[in-house]
């Protein structure tokens, strides 16, 4: 799978110091340059992720964000710059992207995800990258990934704190293995509500972007079944394990989520199942 | 035991903002009623009615979630290292 690249002299120049890696190399630089990537959310964790993904020429970026640039947005969501305010994330994403790398297609998704397009919109992308800011979208990622097969970046920030973690459907756990149903509203604040600091999703976005590239590369050891915790007030890092639950509504033993369901509907679907108990829904 | 425990940003206003405590128990509920002693209202946020941990939050023992452990029954020593990591939401 995968288009034969040779690589151009500029190529070779504008890649030099990841080829030169041991365990990178030109084939290595061919991957990067056939992944396609879905990066969820042009906000702080989408910016950082999607600034090294297009350096270092992964060749398809998909970008998904219904929202345009706002002022309050520049203190850490890097991809867009004072002149966008008032343009859609995508279009603003879509030319910080390219004026870094012009080997990067930039497919922009001006739309909010549900349950009625997920799966069609993931389908062709290797790997997905949630930098979403709600958890109705993070569920649904997370459900559709599954899902679909699909490996999962997932990552989230409170205030100075930071988490990640790498979902290969079926291998590992995924988010529900971790955390089975969201919080009910307004038990965890948003960035709006309680504040972030711009470096804290600029190192959880990072991160999830170094898990992407060793992804397509196929080096390393990845963050699956291992959730890392961040702390920016005192540079705190942890790696705690997250094994796969075989209770999981998702990807356990007896499934009970079975197509991806709009947050609206989750509730109701979540009480029908806990009548139904072994029943599939939907 | 005593043991420490890591509390994160999103429970930090119920411990005066600090995020790493010293806790008494020799099960994971006995550290939590220790906890709630000592900051009272910070069990509600952790367990629900029945006392069982809420499922957006995992608690860990050494790095071991509790919920593949014994749960609140998952005993401690002295020295072992409680975090509390809840689901956050920013992007």
């Amino acid at each position: 799978m995968g288009r034969n690249i040779n690589l151009s002299e500029d190529q070779i120049e504008r890649y030099s110091r990841q080829i030169a890696l041991p365990n990178v190399g030109e084939k290595g630089q061919e991957k990067l340059l056939n992944a396609e990537v879905l990066i969820i959310g042009a906000g702080g964790l989408g910016s950082a992720c999607a600034l090294y993904l297009a350096s270092a020429g992964v060749g398809k970026i998909g970008i998904v964000d219904s929202d345009r640039v706002e002022l309050c947005n520049l203190q850490r969501q890097v991809l867009h710059s004072t002149k966008d305010v008032g343009r859609a994330k995508v279009e603003s994403a879509r030319d910080r992207l390219s004026g870094i790398n012009q080997d990067v297609e930039v497919i922009q998704y001006n739309i909010r995800l549900a349950s009625g397009n997920i799966l069609e919109i993931i389908k062709d992308y290797d790997i997905i990258v949630d930098g979403s800011d709600n958890f109705p979208t993070k569920y649904l990622v997370n459900d559709a990934c599954v899902l679909a097969g699909k490996p999962l970046s997932h990552g989230s920030v409170f205030r100075f704190d930071g988490q990640t973690i790498t979902i290969l459907p079926h291998q590992s756990a995924c988010y529900r293995c971790l955390f089975s149903e969201p919080p009910p509203p307004g038990f965890v604040p948003s960035c709006q509500e309680a504040g972030i600091l711009g470096a804290v999703p600029a190192v959880i976005g990072t991160i999830q972007s170094n898990e992407v590239l060793r992804y397509i590369l196929g080096i390393g050891e990845l963050l699956t079944g291992k959730l890392l915790v961040f702390n920016a007030l005192d540079s705190f890092f942890q790696k705690v394990r997250v094994p796969k639950d075989p209770e999981c509504p998702v990807c356990g033993e007896n499934p009970t989520i079975t197509k991806p369901v709009d947050y609206e509907e989750f509730c109701q679907v979540s009480r029908f199942a806990e009548r139904s108990k072994h029943k599939s829904v939907g | 035991m005593r043991v420490k425990v890591r509390i994160p940003m999103l429970l930090q206003k119920l411990t005066q903002d600090r995020a790493e405590v010293v806790g008494n128990g020799s099960t994971i509920g006995e550290l939590i009623d220790d906890l709630e002693k000592k900051f009272p209202g910070i069990k509600e946020r952790i367990c629900d009615e029945t006392g069982k941990v809420r499922s957006f939050i995992s608690i860990y023992v050494n790095e071991e979630n509790v919920r593949f452990l014994q749960k609140g029954e998952t005993p401690l020593k002295d020295g072992d290292e409680i975090s509390i990591i809840p689901a956050i939401v920013g992007g």
